[in-house]
């Protein structure tokens, strides 16, 4: 990739509204490495603020037909809106189907819209592991609102918990049943829980657990439910009401700001971690790793002193910019 | 991983969408991100490819040449170097048209192994 000043200068094209200089910052994020490094210190100076809304929910909940009819009415309100929609990659061959423009069709050619698709490549969690920085790239470039559709999850896959400001779990009448509702996981990220589908049969039982389970929550955590047709447009209004109500309590507790900080925090990790691992693989492949795994292969020492001795290699540079 | 990103689209007429499925998993299990955008106009296509950054279009044709050679059309004008393929029913005189925009045709019966070797080149992937 280009170094610094071309990176500035595309990133300076996007600012300035070129949406093709926004979508190659966002394979650029997605390429990952030092690209993508570049490309987060370019993005330090700019200004600009977003709101982020996940939209999550198992695999055919109805998320992204529901993030088109959320599009639509933020649009109707004349809001401009920017959709990250994340689909699977296979684990064997890397591969991916990215489906959710199918349903995002009344957008096409809409030029307030942008919409992305980005395959996880591998990343667990319900996210790719670029989705950060590229909400950072929206958030540059002036893009007010900014939905993620997460892949279809099941219970554990709560990235996107983190990464957004507003939670939307999707669920659809007939699902689970109490025992369910109180689950620990997916039931305990929603801000809103999203009862999509809402023209089927078992609505009335779906939201009676629902209530029961946020009965029992703390007072402070009192997630709304809401029922909507998105294949109708029905419910719409109320779930953007829903979402305006959560930012602004959020945001009168400091609540939304807590969850920033959380957020930096976990990205810290995130990154600091897939440094570490990038150089210890590094290591372990080259010559000190190969003479330690030798040692241990002739059991001249132990595996645990190994290990010590291989992170050792890695935190004798107190520069910075020699660091992993 | 190749990482790379092909945009499947639709012009012209509605329906037959399992051509372009089968495709699309070919390509998948080949390894590509295939971005399906479904029944497309022209700009929508254009659009769709700038806003996705793809590597490669793959267009369906179904029956109406004229949007298909549109949309090729707007496409070279945007993104000059984006290659292109298509597949449905092209007739003898519409492939001729569209090679001569250096589109790559694939008409009824030819074999997925073809298809998805094209995209490897197309790609850069060799």
């Amino acid at each position: 990739m280009a170094g610094p000043d071309a990176m500035a200068e595309l990133v300076a094209e996007a600012v300035g509204g070129s949406r093709s200089a926004l979508a190659r910052l966002i394979s650029v994020a997605e390429r990952g490495g030092e690209g993508s490094a570049a490309l987060e210190a370019a993005l330090l100076p700019c200004r600009g603020e977003s709101y982020s809304i996940g939209i999550t929910g198992a695999p055919g909940a109805g998320k992204s037909t529901l993030a088109s009819a959320l599009t639509t009415e933020l649009q109707t309100a004349g809001e401009r809106v920017a959709l990250l929609a994340v689909d699977p990659s296979s684990p064997l061959t890397r591969g991916a189907i990215l489906g959710d423009r199918v349903r995002l069709q009344p957008h096409l050619g809409n030029p307030e819209v942008f919409i992305r698709s980005m395959a996880s490549r591998g990343h667990l969690g319900g996210l790719a592991m670029a989705t950060c920085t590229a909400r950072r790239v929206l958030e540059a470039c002036g893009w007010p609102l900014v939905l993620i559709e997460t892949v279809g999850v099941g219970q554990a896959e709560l990235d996107v918990a983190g990464a957004t400001d507003t939670v939307l779990v999707v669920l659809n009448p007939g699902w689970g049943d109490e025992m369910q509702a109180n689950k620990a996981g997916l039931m305990e990220i929603a801000d809103i829980f999203v009862i999509n589908k809402a023209d089927r049969q078992g609505l009335e039982a779906t939201r009676r657990d629902l209530e029961a389970a946020i009965a029992a929550n703390a007072p402070t955590r009192r997630p709304a439910i809401v029922e909507t047709v998105a294949t109708e447009g029905t419910g719409l209004n109320a779930l953007r009401e829903a979402i305006a109500d959560h930012r602004q309590q959020t945001t009168a507790s400091g609540e939304h700001q807590r969850r920033r900080q959380a957020r930096a925090v976990t990205e810290l990790r995130d990154l600091a971690r897939a440094r570490l691992e990038l150089a210890l693989e590094a290591q372990l492949a080259g010559a000190a790793g190969k003479a330690l795994a030798d040692a241990v292969t002739r059991r001249e020492t132990d595996v645990d002193s190994a290990a010590r001795r291989l992170l050792a290699t890695l935190f004798t540079r107190s520069d910075p910019e020699q660091a992993p | 991983m190749s990482g790379k990103r092909i945009l499947m689209a639709k012009t012209g007429l509605d329906g037959h969408w399992r051509g372009p499925t089968i495709v699309a998993r070919a390509l998948r299990d080949a390894g590509f991100e295939v971005i399906m955008i479904g029944m497309a106009r022209p700009e929508e296509v254009v659009q769709a490819c700038v806003d996705e950054d793809v590597d490669l279009v793959g267009l369906n044709i179904g029956g109406h040449i004229d949007v298909a050679v549109r949309a090729v059309t707007a496409l070279r004008e945007e993104r000059p170097e984006l290659p292109v393929f298509c597949g449905g029913v092209v007739p003898p005189h519409a492939k001729r048209k569209l090679e001569a925009l250096g589109v790559e045709v694939y008409p009824p019966g030819s074999q997925l192994p073809d298809i998805v070797g094209a995209a490897r080149r197309l790609t850069g992937l060799g």
